[in-house]
C-alpha cells in the first residue's frame, strides 16, 4: 500500500525496549551526529539545512535555512540566542509531546547542533507547564547530557561552550507566538511585539538576535546533518521536503500520531487507510487539516489547484477533498493550511454550530488582550455563537459573526487575529444552511449535545 | 482496576503561611542563576516554585518574589493575573483539570466533567475559575487544549496526566484519591 509510514523523527518512538535515558539513546547511535556536526563546522551545517529546504514545523512553514541566514554569527557583536518552542498548544496537535516524553535526547542533539551552527552560547527550552512530567524529563535529559560532556564548557573538546535551560510557561496559548514567547521569557506578560522587525533574528531575546524553532524542526536538523541536505530534500516533494508528523484526532477509528514524507499521501488516505475511517460507521462531514486555526474543509468540496505538470507548465486541475495532498502548498491552495499538522475530523452527526462555538470559546479564552479588535471581537464571537447554540440565535447572527470576524483579521499585531477569525469565516460560509436551520428551530434547539461541546 | 492517586509534588491547597526554608531559598537562587542576562526572567520560575510549595500565590508570594528580583510588586502580580496556570486562592487537595477544547469535546469531555462534578459534589461557584468542594478535598475546572488530542478526553489531576477518561475511569480516579 502506498501509505507506509516513513519514521525519521519518530524512529524510536514507541519501539519496545526503547527508553528515554541517555544510555539507551547512545546505544542507538545517539550524539554520534553531534560529533559529526562539530567536525564539519557551523557554516557547513547551515549550508546543509539550507539545501534541505526544511520548512518550520510549528505552523507557519517558514524555511528554516532562511530564518537562520538572517543572522551571521561572524558579524554580529551581540550574543545570539536560540529558543526551542515547546509550547505545543494548538488544538489538535500532540506531536512534540511524543518527542519530549519518549525521546528527549533526540531533541537535545538537534538543539545543540542548531546552537553550534549559529554560534549560540545560551539557549532556552520554552515548554508549556501543562507538560507536568515533560519539563522534569527535559531537566533530567539536560543533566545527563551535561554529565556526558555534550553540554557546558568545551563540548567534546571542540572549544565550543553551550548552556541550555528549561523555562516553563504558565498556560497561555499566546506564548507559542515567537515574540510573545520572548516577552514571556523576559519575565513579562506574553504580549506579542509590534512588527517590524518581522523576525527576532533582528531584535529578539534581550534585544539580541534570536532564533526560535519548533521541537520537530530542531529534531529534523539532526537528521539533515546525518544524511546531508540534498538527500533530505529527496524525501517528500519539491518545496515540501522531509517528513511530517501528523496528529489525527476526532471521529476516526484510530486517532494518533503518524509520520509520512510531506505530501506522500492524501487526506482521504490518511483518514480511511491510516486511521481506519470514520468511527461508528458514520460519514465524513468536515476536517480541520492543520490545527484549530486552519480553515475548515467540507466533505464533498472540490478545489481548483494550480500545479506544475510533467512538462513543467502550470496547469489547473480539480481536486476533491479526499484527494488533497497533505503538504504545505496544496493545503494552502485549497484555502486552508498545513499548520502544525493537527488534523481534526468531524463526522456527519456533529453539529457545526457547536463545534465552532467550542473553537471560538478557545480563542476568547486565549486572546492576550493587547489589540482591541481581537480582545473585544473574540468575546463577541463566543457570545453570539453561544446564544445560537442554546437556542436564542437571531436571524442576522451569521452575518454579524462574519462581520466581527472580518474586522479582527488583519487588524492585530500578531497572527492570533487571523487564527481566531479563520474558523468563523470558513464555518459560516461553508455550513451556512446549518446555522440558519439552527436559528430557525430556536427555542426547540436541542441542548442534548451541547453538554459535550460547550461549557 | 483500582488506581491510587497521590497528591504528587504539586501543592494545590495551601496554606500560603508555611515557612520559607533555606532549601526554598537555595532553589530560588539556582533558578535565578539560569538567567545571567536579566533576573526579571526568573519571575515565572519563581511563581511556579512558590505556587507548588504554598499552593497559591497571595500577597506574601508576590512580595517575596519582587524583593528577590528587585522588581515592583505589580511586575510580579501582572503575571499572576495574566497566566491562567497561576492562582490567587487555594484549590482542593486534588485539583482536576479537564480539557474542553474541540478534540476532547468530540471525545466526550463534557460527560467526564459532569461525572467528576457529581462525584465531587461540586456546585458552580460564584466566581471565575475552579469549583472547590466544601471540605477542600477536591477542585475542578475546565482547561484549554492539553496537547493529547489522540487520547481524548484527557484530565490532569495535580501533576498526574490521565488519558481516555470516560465516566467509568473518572469514577475510578476520584475513588482512588487518598
Amino acid at each position: 500500500m502506498a501509505c507506509r509510514e516513513h519514521r525519521l523523527v519518530f524512529k524510536n518512538i514507541d519501539v519496545r525496549g526503547y527508553t528515554r535515558d541517555i544510555a539507551c539513546y547512545q546505544k542507538h547511535g545517539g550524539y554520534g551526529i553531534l560529533k559529526k556536526g562539530l567536525a564539519i563546522g557551523g557554516p557547513a551545517i547551515r549550508d546543509e539545512v539550507k539545501k534541505s529546504q526544511l520548512r518550520g514545523r510549528g505552523g507557519a512553514g517558514f524555511p528554516t535555512g532562511t530564518k537562520w541566514s538572517f543572522i551571521d554569527p561572524t558579524k554580529t557583536t551581540k550574543p545570539i540566542y536560540l529558543i526551542c518552542n515547546a509550547d505545543e498548544s494548538e488544538p489538535g496537535t500532540f506531536k512534540d509531546r511524543q518527542i519530549i516524553y519518549k525521546d528527549p535526547h533526540q531533541l537535545l542533539e538537534g538543539m545543540i547542533l542548531s546552537c553550534f551552527a549559529n554560534g549560540v552560547k545560551l539557549a532556552y527550552l520554552y515548554i508549556r507547564c501543562e507538560f507536568t512530567e515533560g519539563w522534569k524529563i527535559m531537566e533530567k535529559a539536560l543533566e545527563e547530557a551535561r554529565t556526558a560532556g555534550f553540554l557546558g564548557k568545551n563540548i567534546l573538546s571542540s572549544g565550543y561552550d553551550l548552556e541550555i535551560y528549561v523555562h516553563r510557561g504558565a498556560g497561555a496559548y499566546i506564548c507559542g507566538e515567537e515574540t510573545g514567547l520572548i516577552e514571556s521569557l523576559e519575565g513579562k506578560r506574553a504580549y506579542p511585539r509590534i512588527k517590524p522587525p518581522y523576525f527576532p533574528a533582528v531584535l529578539g531575546l534581550y534585544m539580541c538576535p534570536t532564533i526560535v524553532n519548533n521541537v520537530e524542526t530542531l529534531c529534523n536538523v539532526k537528521h539533515i546533518v546525518e544524511m546531508g541536505g540534498e538527500a533530505y530534500a529527496k524525501i517528500g516533494r519539491p518545496n515540501n521536503t522531509g517528513t511530517r508528523l501528523l496528529c489525527v484526532s476526532g471521529d476516526v477509528v484510530r486517532p494518533g500520531y503518524y509520520e509520512f514524507p510531506v505530501g506522500a499521501l492524501t487526506l482521504g488516505q490518511l483518514i480511511n487507510d491510516v486511521c481506519g475511517g470514520i468511527r461508528n460507521g458514520n460519514r465524513l462531514k468536515a476536517v480541520i487539516p492543520g490545527g484549530s486555526s486552519a480553515k475548515v474543509l467540507k466533505a464533498g468540496e472540490v478545489y481548483k489547484i494550480k500545479e506544475k505538470g510533467l512538462d513543467g507548465k502550470m496547469m489547473e486541475k480539480e481536486v476533491g477533498l479526499e484527494d488533497l495532498r497533505l503538504d504545505f502548498d496544496t493545503l494552502a491552495a485549497a484555502g486552508s493550511m498545513a499548520g502544525s499538522g493537527g488534523v481534526i475530523v468531524m463526522d456527519h452527526t456533529r453539529d457545526m454550530v457547536e463545534c465552532l462555538a467550542n473553537i471560538s470559546a478557545f480563542y476568547a479564552h486565549e486572546s492576550c488582550g493587547q489589540c482591541t479588535p481581537c480582545r473585544e471581537g473574540v468575546l463577541w464571537l463566543k457570545k453570539i455563537l453561544g446564544r445560537i447554540a442554546v437556542g436564542h440565535g437571531r436571524e442576522d447572527d451569521p452575518a454579524l459573526l462574519k462581520e466581527v470576524a472580518d474586522r479582527i483579521a488583519g487588524r492585530t499585531i500578531c497572527a492570533f487575529g487571523e487564527a481566531a477569525a479563520w474558523p468563523v469565516q470558513s464555518f459560516i460560509t461553508k455550513f451556512k444552511a446549518e446555522f440558519s436551520a439552527r436559528i430557525a428551530r430556536n427555542g426547540s434547539a436541542s441542548r442534548r449535545d451541547t453538554i459535550s461541546l460547550l461549557h | 482496576m483500582s488506581t491510587t492517586l497521590e497528591v504528587g509534588t504539586e501543592n494545590c491547597a495551601g496554606p500560603e503561611t508555611g515557612e520559607i526554608t533555606p532549601a526554598l531559598e537555595k532553589q530560588a537562587t539556582e533558578l535565578i542563576a539560569r538567567y545571567p542576562v536579566s533576573a526579571r526572567s526568573a519571575v515565572m520560575p519563581l511563581l511556579h516554585l512558590w505556587q507548588e510549595t504554598f499552593g497559591y500565590i497571595g500577597p506574601r508570594g508576590v512580595e517575596w518574589i519582587a524583593a528577590k528580583l528587585s522588581l515592583q510588586e505589580i511586575q510580579v502580580l501582572e503575571l499572576v493575573t495574566f497566566y491562567p496556570w497561576f492562582r490567587q486562592r487555594p484549590y482542593g487537595k486534588f485539583h482536576f483539570r479537564v480539557c474542553r477544547t474541540l478534540p476532547c469535546a468530540l471525545g466526550g469531555a463534557g460527560k467526564t466533567f459532569a461525572a467528576l462534578q457529581k462525584l465531587m459534589r461540586l456546585k458552580p461557584g460564584t466566581h471565575e475559575g475552579a469549583m472547590v468542594s466544601a471540605d477542600g478535598r477536591f477542585s475542578l475546572e475546565y482547561s484549554e487544549c492539553l496537547a493529547s488530542c489522540g487520547t481524548a478526553p484527557v484530565v490532569l489531576c495535580n501533576d498526574h496526566f490521565h488519558e481516555k477518561v470516560d465516566e467509568k475511569k473518572a469514577t475510578e480516579l476520584v475513588g482512588g484519591c487518598s
